[in-house]
Parts: C-alpha cells; sequence; structure tokens
C-alpha cells in the first residue's frame, strides 16, 4: 500500500521544499520506494533544492499532456536507487494541471512507489488544490512566527473541509536561543494554538543552507537538523521516536568553546 | 525607568501567542468585517428601541472566554455600547 503525502503550509518561505527533499530522501535512506513530485508549477525550486536541476528533460505538465510516458519524465537520483523526482514545469502556470489530472499521475505512480511526496506551493488557490487532491496525509511546516502560524491555520482548516483526516505538524527553524529567553514561542505554544499533532521539530541550523546550496539533502547527517528530519521519517512509517532534545548546543562543553572563539 | 518595568515586561514570544489567539478566534469564526458591521448595525437597531446609546461608541468584537461548564476557553462576542439615555426615547411603545 502506498501512501501520498502533501508538504503544505500556506506562507511561503518556510521550508516546504527543503522539508519534501529531505524528508523524501530520508525515506528512501530507509529502503523505500519514493517519488517527489514538484507541484509548484512556474515556481520550480525542488530540483534544485535536491541537485538534479541538470538532468530535466520532461516534467509534470508534460506527463499531464501526453507529450511524454511517465517514465521518460522521472528523474531518478543516481545517490538513491529508491528515489525519484518529477520535475515542475517552469514556463507555464497553476492553470496548466487539474486536480483530477493530478490524481490520474498519482494513480500512476502509486502502482510503483511506496511513500508519494507532494511539495505544494505557497498559497491557497489552484496550485494548492491541485497539491492537495489526491493526498492521504498531509504534514502542515510552519515556523514560530505569528504570520506562518496564522496561514498554517487557514490551511488546517482548509484540509479540513476537503476531508483530509491525517494532518500533522512540522514546526521548522526553532532558535533554541530565542525561545529560552522568550523572544520565541516555543513548541508547545505552537501545537497548543495549532491543536493538531506535532511530527517533527526542526532547528535553525546552518548546515541547511550549506546543505541547499550544494543540491544535497542532508537528512541522516550529523547535526540536529539532520537527526530531526530523520527522526520524521521513523515517525511517518508509524515508528514511536522521542523528539529531539534541542537544548543541546547549550551544554557546557560549548560553552567553554564559545569563551575559547570570543577570545 | 523603574526596577517595576523589567518585572512588567512581558516577552516577545508570550505577546505573539496571546496576538495569535485573539486572531485565530476570528479567522476560525469566518467573521469578516463586512458581516461584524452587519451584527453591529442590528444590535444598534435592536437596543434603540429601548434606551438612548451612542451608536459612534459601540464597539464589539470577537474575544475568548472561560466556559462554565466545560473545559477551557470558548469564543464569545463582546459589545461595548454606551448608553446615552435609560429612558425610552424610539417610537416602539
Amino acid at each position: 500500500m502506498s501512501e501520498v503525502i502533501v508538504i503544505t503550509s500556506g506562507k511561503g518561505g518556510v521550508g516546504k521544499t527543503t522539508t519534501t527533499a529531505n524528508v523524501g530522501t530520508g525515506l528512501a535512506q530507509l529502503n523505500k520506494k519514493v517519488v517527489l513530485i514538484d507541484t509548484d508549477i512556474g515556481l520550480r525550486n525542488l530540483d534544485v533544492v535536491m541537485g538534479l536541476e541538470n538532468r530535466i528533460v520532461y516534467n509534470l505538465v508534460d506527463v499531464v499532456e501526453g507529450n511524454c510516458r511517465m517514465k521518460q519524465a522521472l528523474i531518478k537520483d543516481k545517490r538513491y536507487p529508491n528515489l525519484s523526482l518529477l520535475p515542475s514545469a517552469q514556463t507555464r502556470d497553476k492553470t496548466a494541471v487539474s486536480p483530477e489530472q493530478m490524481i490520474k499521475v498519482i494513480e500512476e505512480l502509486k502502482e510503483e512507489y511506496d511513500y508519494i511526496l507532494l511539495d505544494c506551493p505557497a498559497g491557497i488557490e489552484q496550485g494548492f488544490k491541485n497539491a492537495i487532491a489526491g493526498a492521504d496525509r498531509a504534514l502542515v511546516v510552519t515556523t514560530p512566527e505569528v504570520s506562518a502560524i496564522r496561514d498554517a491555520d487557514r490551511i488546517i482548516g482548509l484540509l479540513g473541509a476537503n476531508e483530509l483526516k491525517k494532518v500533522e505538524l512540522i514546526v521548522n527553524r526553532l532558535r533554541m536561543d530565542m525561545v529560552k529567553r522568550g523572544d520565541m514561542m516555543n513548541i508547545n505554544d505552537v501545537t497548543d494554538i495549532l491543536a493538531i499533532d506535532l511530527i517533527g521539530a526542526v532547528p535553525d541550523d546552518e548546515q541547511i543552507v550549506i546543505s541547499t546550496n550544494q543540491g544535497e539533502p542532508l537528512v541522516g547527517s550529523d547535526c540536529l537538523a539532520g537527526k530531526a528530519f530523520e527522526n520524521i521519517c521513523h515517525r511517518i512509517l508509524g515508528e514511536d521516536v522521542p523528539f529531539l532534545d534541542l537544548e543541546i548546543k547549550t551544554s557546557i562543553w560549548d560553552k567553554i568553546k564559545e569563551i575559547f572563539k570570543k577570545n | 525607568m523603574s526596577l517595576m518595568d523589567l518585572f512588567k515586561k512581558k516577552n516577545s514570544g508570550d505577546i505573539a501567542k496571546d496576538r495569535l489567539k485573539l486572531v485565530l478566534i476570528s479567522d476560525r469564526a469566518n467573521c469578516s468585517p463586512d458581516v461584524m458591521e452587519m451584527i453591529k448595525n442590528d444590535i444598534i437597531q435592536v437596543i434603540s428601541k429601548y434606551m438612548e446609546i451612542d451608536a459612534e461608541g459601540l464597539d464589539i468584537q470577537i474575544t475568548q472566554t472561560e466556559s462554565e461548564g466545560n473545559n477551557g476557553n470558548v469564543p464569545a462576542l463582546y459589545a461595548n455600547i454606551p448608553i446615552k439615555d435609560m429612558k425610552h426615547t424610539g417610537p416602539a411603545r
């Protein structure tokens, strides 16, 4: 049985694409057959974050319009034999695809893949409707900021109205130093307000920028964000993984290092 | 700046949480400013039958209040209606 997961947020720039890339790669590392679909037609980005931008020949719109076969449009990631990407079109707009056509594409992919991850565009218009049409499960990404949380709340409402029952929250870009001094909402504040299950908390991490620069998802690597994404993947598979202690950075050892850095 | 100000000052994280809670109540209640304006006008009409009120000074908003019976907070319509004259002056008798 394959599962179709949409990664959405409402607000732009909170980390949907980064999350899609890392969760997808992480599931592939756990030996699942995974396909990532970039549904952001006109503003494609998942390909560059994955480092696969040079291998695009056909795209999602080509598949929908019958210009090519599905196999021709799918890009196999050479680093992970279980992982493929269906890129979006850059020169078209959201109206090039309908929700019905998305469902058809997903049905075809279900035959071969365990997990189908849909990277949703920002907003609540056509692109959002396309992305959620065929989904069984949604991961709502937010950051601990008023604007992102407000949009996430709206998205959660819309997912409910579309009868998507399995909706889980990822709180991204947490800065524990700010949380500690009370200048950022903590994980509990955010889950209290949005009232859905938390599936992951990802700290703000420089390594994310570096990995995106290089086009190599960092899931599973030895940094906090990498671990956090790895844990999310395990939880998607239904495993009960304890949440990371994100305050690890302020250990005595780190404080000593800080002192030496300053001098 | 007194020492008391230091204690009174609220963390910006808490401010964010409080503001969000309020804004989400009206978001979720799906009350657009238009709807609120309609409710306001209807309230003015009804109350005006019985007493003279200051329509300009009337303020309504959706806030949170503790529910009596069960758990936690529920949305509430809060209305502040300044009365000019308790005596009935309207046409309906």
